[in-house]
Order: structure tokens, then sequence, then C-alpha cells
């Protein structure tokens, strides 16, 4: 027993019909993600996905225990549809040819196969049937012929059965017809699936039935009961008698089923067509048409998968139904594949445009991602492709991204996002955040970039903004050299501030004669030395304040190339400033270091 | 009979929470809200699970959840909150923060306020464009939210404007919230930071900064032990679950492996909290029993595999009497049970309260598990 639940106010129990060689999680795999809206929108259950057909196959399910899927799948999709009765056509459209095709790979006898799929297909009637039964005299209801002849249409004896007998308790005149034609009713020979009789036997036994029936209707035995003797006529197979109940039928693939039920029940597959071709003109008559459904049905009919894969193509808005058949097709070796002139071959053809279609949709892209690893040719391009593509409208989303991307190996992808997200961030002022992100990427050039941001604010406004980050930057400074520069130099600051200045000084000279600092700011940090070469105690020693004139020198010969006037007086101000302060502490250390201790 | 009920509701969950119970009840819960989240159009649900006395014939239809209602939501809901029995808070992608009310008579839901531009970008190009709202903690009638703007709010139910607003709080995302004592939060960052702040300070500015050691790997959950106050642990980008002693120190007691990818969330059971249950973008649903009784520990009706492993903590200091700071190793035995027998896609959200757990996952279905320590 499993017992599964699926959206939507409707609940299934899978009681006989479970094959018990499923697992929950196969099942799961079938109908979950299922929403009744997307019936609607005529995009069918997304769940049934390539893979998890593909383990079906790889655990050694044979077609006949794919077909019980696919049956429990149906039945999944026929409460849906009844509880969506309302719905759009198209969904019953979809739901009919997903049957249809199963039918094409299952073995049994064709008969049985097809009277269950009319049954499980034809839930117009349900309504019917449910309001005849539920009535408190069903006899007596109006609609009641109609719901046996529904039942003897869709070759449900025992039903049938079942409510002529309340018909014959209500009105015992007729218990005599009633038990002739409810014998007959019994007696019918049907294939069985255990196949116990032979052929030859079946249609002997079958023969002598018709015959008795025969019998009956020209002795006239149900000549008072118009009911009944249609149903005798239909019984016999009589053609124009099964037409009569056209409205009931709906389809004339029902007509077709319901006349070879009565006139040729051993039929065979490949014999199907015949009776296909004609079914349907009978039906249909003069005035109409067949349509697009028509058309992939006949195809069906005739076993030509091509074409049916053709004209479903044609005809469906999506490339759901196409794509999995294809697929099952292709996994149960059905399908010549041959390799279509740009590479891949129609599974992967098919499965790559549906996969695509999924990416359109603002949540079924997770589910994109699962089809295209199951292209083994084009999948991963196609992949890297769209999944840059998704838009990312917060943070969580861009996140769950890049954890499919890291799983594929796809760094370019890891990269162009993060940089997307990092350049995001950074447009709106979030340098912690564009930091975070480029640590994501590894991405050295993006760090560069927020480090210049940072230490531009701390040019123009004098102190630093976000403290909290650079401060705490860890083992990532080590990331850009930038990035490092901005660390050490804030750490300055803080040595500075906890007149630590013989360290900080140390720090600070440090910055420039190793080069991590940019140029750009060699100004600023030799103006910041300013205050350390003015204290009472001399800190720099004469080697440090050497280099630091060095340093001095260095950067006034390369300004003096680039002639900057603006700032000029405030520029050459401070050259001149520093010039001195230098020079007094030269004077001061050399004298300071050439005192002997204790001298 | 399976303990877990699953419900498929063609939508992503992105939070699931269960509703409080009053002080004294004895009975466990049965009705919580989920929000969802990457559709169009995004809903706010209240489910409820039936009693185990309304089962059907053969108990086919105990506890799975039903739908009582639910309401359309502008965004994905980022984060939700129970505010009190009827009211939930509710944070936003779009940047505003909403009151749903619940109402039981004819079991709708109304919104009953929102503050619109709770968390926005001031961007030089554009006057003012939105912010996801990530975290929203409440302690009636007072809510706190935060957001990727690095902003922090505190609003409270009845007043139209943000009673304080922290700006800038932080450079970086703002990941989760909780509340640590009455007036004071702990926040945890994209840049791998748990701060505490305390609102009766008036400067904007965190009364600690705990971090990381090593990488700064963003954390993305954060919860307090329910009776020690001190104890907080936080998930991280890479999976990682952090112990913090918050009492001592700057840097976390202990680390422990865990999830192969982003740890969404982590809960303390609020009433058995040598308990500790995350959930992770890989998939998986760990359940962390650190109760020391082996023999008497309860047994769990799973399907996952079970592992016990003896963890090496790092710890720092080890003054404490929980087991979640302890190191010593005749009581370091810590139960770790994956919860979830076949993982397929993220399990974004999970809330536990008395013997009940829900978690909700991207494959767009609801669990519920109602005998959890059976």
């Amino acid at each position: 027993h499993l017992t599964a639940v699926t959206p939507g106010p409707v609940s299934i129990t899978w009681g006989e019909e479970a094959n018990p060689h499923l697992t929950t999680t196969s099942f799961q795999a079938l109908s979950s993600a299922w929403d009744p809206a997307y019936l609607v929108l005529t995009q069918p259950p997304t769940m049934l996905t390539a893979g998890s057909i593909h383990r079906y196959t790889e655990e050694g399910l044979t077609p006949i225990a794919l077909f019980q899927v696919s049956k429990n799948y149906r039945s999944v999709i026929r409460a849906c549809m009844e509880d969506m009765h309302q719905a759009a056509i198209s969904t019953r459209d979809s739901a009919l040819q997903s049957q249809y095709s199963i039918q094409v790979i299952c073995t049994g006898p064709l008969l049985l196969r097809l009277l269950d799929w009319v049954q499980l297909h034809i839930c117009d009637v349900d309504n019917m049937v449910r309001e005849v039964l539920s009535s408190e005299n069903p006899s007596k209801h109006k609609l009641f012929w109609n719901v046996v002849d529904i039942f003897v249409l869709q070759g449900r004896m025992d039903e049938a059965r079942h409510l002529l007998s309340k018909e014959a308790i209500a009105n015992p005149t007729s218990m005599n017809m009633y038990k002739i034609l409810d014998d007959l009713m019994k007696k019918m020979p049907v294939p069985s699936l255990g196949n116990t009789q032979t052929l030859t036997e079946m249609e002997l036994k079958w023969q002598h039935w018709h015959e008795e029936c025969q019998r009956y209707l020209q002795d006239g035995t149900f000549a008072s009961n118009s009911h009944m003797e249609s149903i005798c006529k239909i019984l016999l197979g009589d053609e124009n008698a099964i037409l009569e109940k056209k409205e009931l039928m709906t389809t004339w693939y029902h007509f077709l089923v319901t006349r070879l039920l009565y006139s040729h029940p051993t039929v065979k597959p490949m014999e199907l067509r015949f009776y296909a071709q004609s079914s349907m003109d009978m039906f249909l008559g003069e005035e109409s048409s067949p349509e697009p459904l028509d058309t992939i049905l006949m195809a069906a009919f005739e076993f030509e998968l091509h074409q049916v894969i053709k004209e479903c193509s044609v005809a469906l808005s999506n490339w759901w139904f196409v794509a999995h058949l294809t697929d099952l097709l292709d996994h149960c070796k059905l399908l010549q594949s041959h390799n279509l002139y740009f590479g891949s071959n129609m599974r992967e053809f098919l499965l790559l445009e549906y996969a695509s279609g999924l990416f359109s949709h603002p949540s079924l892209w997770q589910l994109g991602v699962d089809y295209f690893d199951h292209c083994p040719e084009y999948g991963r391009v196609y992949l890297e492709l769209h999944i840059e593509r998704i838009p990312l409208n917060t943070e969580q989303k861009a996140l769950k991204v890049l954890r499919i991307c890291e799983q594929r190996q796809m760094h370019e992808q890891v990269r162009s996002i993060c940089k997307i997200m990092a350049m995001k961030a950074l447009r709106n002022n979030r340098l912690g955040s564009a930091l975070s992100w480029s640590i994501r990427a590894k991405d050295a050039a993006f760090a560069t970039l927020i480090s210049d941001r940072f230490l531009k604010d701390y040019c123009e406004r004098g102190c630093f903004s976000d403290l909290d980050l650079i401060d705490n930057l860890g083992p990532s400074m080590l990331l850009s050299d930038r990035l490092t520069f901005l660390g050490k130099y804030r750490e300055f600051h803080r040595l500075y501030g906890e007149k630590r200045f013989s360290e900080a000084a140390r720090l600070l000279l440090m910055l420039m004669t190793a080069h991590i600092a940019p140029c750009s700011f060699w100004m600023t940090l030799l103006t910041d030395a300013l205050p350390l070469l003015e204290q009472k105690e001399v800190i720099f020693s004469a080697e440090q304040t050497y280099e630091l004139m060095r340093c001095l020198e260095d950067l006034t010969a390369g300004k003096l190339n680039r002639q900057k006037f603006q700032d000029d007086d405030v520029e050459t101000m401070k050259v001149e400033m520093l010039r001195l302060a230098l020079a007094r502490n030269l004077a001061r250390v050399i004298v300071k270091e050439g005192t002997l201790e204790g001298s | 009979m399976e303990e877990v009920c699953a419900r498929f509701v063609s939508q992503k969950i992105s939070k699931a929470r269960w509703r409080p119970l009053p002080a004294a009840a004895l009975q466990p819960p049965d009705l919580f809200a989920t929000g969802s989240w990457d559709n169009e159009d995004n809903r706010v649900s209240v489910w409820s699970v039936g009693d185990v006395g309304s089962a059907g014939l053969n108990g086919e239809y105990q506890g799975e959840p039903q739908l009582l209602c639910d309401i359309r939501h502008n965004g994905d809901v980022m984060d939700m909150q129970f505010l009190d029995q009827e009211r939930i808070v509710v944070a936003s992608s779009t940047g505003s923060v909403t009151i749903f009310r619940h109402h039981q008579n004819n079991q709708t839901l109304s919104a009953s306020h929102r503050w619109e531009n709770a968390h926005y970008h001031a961007d030089q190009y554009t006057a003012c464009g939105g912010a996801a709202c990530t975290g929203v903690i409440c302690n009636n009638p007072e809510i706190v939210t935060v957001g990727e703007d690095g902003r922090i709010n505190l609003f409270r139910a009845d007043q139209k404007d943000a009673v304080r607003t922290i700006d800038n709080a932080d450079s970086s995302t703002l990941h989760a919230v909780t509340f640590l004592r009455t007036t004071e939060i702990l926040t945890v960052n994209s840049i791998g930071q748990l701060k505490i702040w305390d609102f009766r300070q008036q400067r904007n500015e965190p009364a600690q900064i705990f971090s990381l050691t090593g990488d700064r790997v963003p954390l993305h959950c954060v919860d307090r032990h329910p009776s020690q106050q001190h104890i907080v642990a936080t998930g991280g980008q890479d999976g990682m679950l952090s112990i913090w002693d918050i009492r001592q120190g700057t840097m976390p007691v202990s680390l422990l492996n865990a999830h192969e990818a982003e740890m969404w969330e982590v809960h303390f059971h609020p009433s058995n909290p040598d308990h500790l249950f995350t959930c992770s973008e890989d998939g998986s649903l760990w359940h962390w029993d650190t109760s020391t009784d082996v023999s008497e520990k309860p047994s769990f009706l799973h399907q996952g595999g079970r592992s016990t492993a003896y963890i090496s903590h790092s710890t720092i200091n080890q003054s404490v009497v929980s087991a979640w700071l302890s190191n010593d190793p005749t009581k370091d035995r810590m139960e770790i049970t994956n919860l979830i027998p076949n993982q397929t896609l993220s399990v974004n959200t999970l809330d536990v309260l008395g013997p009940c757990l829900v978690y909700g996952t991207d494959a767009e279905a609801i669990y519920v598990n109602r005998q959890l320590f059976a």
C-alpha cells in the first residue's frame, strides 16, 4: 500500500493497482510538483523527469512495469481532471496522449488494454454515472438507460448487469427478458490476461455466443423493450446501433474500441489501423474533418512512431509530451535514433527544447537543470548559457544558482554571477556584500576594485566607513594586494589610536617600501607620517627617515613629470612641510643615535 | 505506516512555522503556516494537521496537512514568524514587512498591517530600490527585521512607523536575526560575523562582534539556546554548524562539519534543547542529539542512515554544563541523524515544536512528522 498525496484537494490511495516494486521514491518522482494550475495552462506535470525514467530502466523494470507506472500516473491525472472538469479541453488532450503513448509499448491482450484506456479516459460520463448510482431509485432515473448503455459500450459488463438487476426488480414483467440478457452478458467471452485459452478456442466460443445473441434478437425476445433490444444489437456489434449512442461515446476512438469489442475481440495490434480509419470516417461522417489530435492518434494506431512525434510536435503547444515520449521510447530502445545533422539525436533535441522552455518559467528552472544533465552532448552548453540568464532578484536565489554551478564545475558561470551580484551590491553602496561576493568567486580584480572604493571614501571623508568589515577581513585579505593594503592601513590607524607608535611607524614604512601601497596613495601615507615625525619622542630611526625621504623624492619626481597645476599650492606646501619634518627628524635621530648610552 | 506525511503543493516552500501553543497547552501543535517563493504569484498559506482521532478507516489521512486558507503575497516570502495566535509577520523580497491576521471563524487570511519600505537601497540612479528583507523575529508586540540593505528595524505591531532604525548597521547583507534578551538581538551577516545589538544603547554600533576563525564564510541562520542564553548556534554557507559561547571570546566554541551546502535554518528544540535541527541546500535535514544518556535514548523511526560519531570539539573554555559546549570525551557522544531518506532538492525551512516537525522543500512539498520522539 502506498499512500501518496497529490496537490489540490485530491488524494489517491493506490490499492490493488500498485506495483509492489515501485518505491516511494519513484512514485514521488512521478507525482510530485504537480500543479493543477499547470494543467490549465497546458503545462503538464513536470516531475516525470528523464532522470527518473532512466532510473527505472536501470533498475530493470520491464515495459510491463513501466506500463504500471504510467497507469498510476494516469490515475493521478484522471483524478486531477475530474477535479477540474471545467478546465480547458487541452488538458484532456495531454492526458490522453500520455496514456496512449504507453499503449504502444505495452504487451498483453490488446483489447483489454484498449478498454482500460477508454474507461480511464472518458470521464465526462462519470458525473452521470455517479448521479444515477447515488439516486434513491436508480431504475427510475431518467438517465438510467444512458448509464447502462455506457457500461455496455465500455465493456463493463458486471456493472451493467448490476444496474439491470435493479430494473428487473422494479419491473417484474420484464424479468424474463432481463434474465436472458443478463445471461448473455455473463457468458460473453473476453480475451483473458492469463491466456489460458488459445486464440482459436476463444474465437470459437465467441462465434457460438454471437450466434446465440443473434437468435434471441431474431426471435423478438426483446421486442417489447427498445432499450434492451438496442443493448442486444450492440452486443452483436451492430454498427448502426452503436452509432446511435454517439453522444455517450463522444469520440471516434471510443467508437473504435466498442466496435472492436463486439465484432473483433481478438484484434491484433497490427490490424488496428484498418479499423481505426473506418471508425473515424463512420463516426465523424461528412461534417467534420479530423482534428490534429485525431491525426496523432491515427499515426499512433499505425505504429508510426516518428509520425506520432512529428504530429505532436506540430500540434501541441509545448514540448512536454513529445520530449518525455521520445525519452521513454529511447530507453525502451524502440526508437531508431539517427543523428540529426547538427549532432545530437532526436531524444536529446527534444529534451533540450523542453528544458529550455522550463527555464523561461519563473520557478521551474531548477527542474530544467536536471533535464540538461541528462543530455550528454549539448546539455552542458545549454545549461551554461541558460543559467547565467536566470533573473536574480534576491541573494538567496543567487546562492542557489551558484551552488548548481559549483556542483558542475562551471567556474566561468560562477565568476560571472558573482560579478553581477558584486556590481549590484557596489552600486547600492553595500561594500561588504560586494566583498563577500568577490571572495566567493575568488575574484582578485573585483576585490581590488572594492578596496579602491574604500580608499576613495577614506580620502574624501577622512575616516573609514564600514570598519566592522575592514577590521575583520581575516585571511580573505590576501585575495588581492589592494585588499591587503587596506587591511594593513586600517591596522596602522588602529596602532596609532592605541599609541603604539613605533609599530605604527614600522608598518607605515613597510607599506611603502614593500610596494603594497598603490602609488596614488603614497602622498596620503606620507601625510599620515607627519604626526609621527612631529612627536616629542623620536620614532623613526635614521634608516627609516632616509627611506621616507627617498619615497618622497620618488613621489615628487614622478609628479613633476605629470605637471599637475590644480592643487599646486596645497601640494607644494605639503611637500615642503614633509621635507621640513623629515629633516628635523633626521637631525634629532642622528643626534640620538650618535649619543652613547649612559654617557 | 509512515510517520512523515508529504503533501505536494505545487509551490516552492521557503518558510514553514508552527503556530505557537498557549502557555499551558499539553496537546501537540495542529496548525502551521507556510510561505512560497520564486513564483509570480506567491502565497502565504495556513494548514491544519488533523488530530489522530480523526483518522480515516485505515488511517490513511492521519496527519495529512489540509489547506485552511491562503493569501497572495507580493514578492518571495523570505522569513515568517507568528506574532501571536492569530497574527503572522512575513518578510518579503520586495523589502516590505506585512502582518497577516488569520481569522479563525471563517478561516481566512487578511493583511492587517504593512510596512512598505522597511528595507531599501538608496540608489543614486533610482529613487528608492527595494532591498529584500531577509529576517524577522517577534517578541510580541515588538518586531525586529533585517535585510540586504544592512539595516535593522524595530517595529511595534500597533505603530505605523518604525520605533528605531539602524541604517547601515552592517556593510554586508544581514541574513538572520534572533532575540538574545528582550532588549538585545543577535544578527549574522554575509562576512561571517555574529553581532549583538543592544537597543537600550543609543549609538548605532553593535555591542559586540564575533567572527569565525579562518575564512569569513557567510552565516545564514542563527538560534539561541532556549534556556542557556549564552549558547548560540549558527549555520554557514559551507554547511558548517558553529556553536558559540557569547560570554567569552570572539570565536566559536565548536565547529561541526555538517552539510555539503548552505545551511538555511538551525533550530534548538524549544522544550528539549539537547536536540538541534538543521536543514540545508543539499537536501538533508539533520537531527543533532546530545542527550547524554544513550541507553534511554528514544528510538527514532527513520529511513535514513544512523551514525553515531565522536565529534572532537575545538573548545576554548570548558567550564560549562551544557552538552553543546562540553568536550568531555565520555559525554561527547552526539548522535546525528539524517531525517530524509532520499534527498532531492533543497530543504529550505524547518520548524519544530513539541513532538512535531514540519519542513518544506524546493521540490514543492511540505512534510510533517508528528512523532519526532516516538
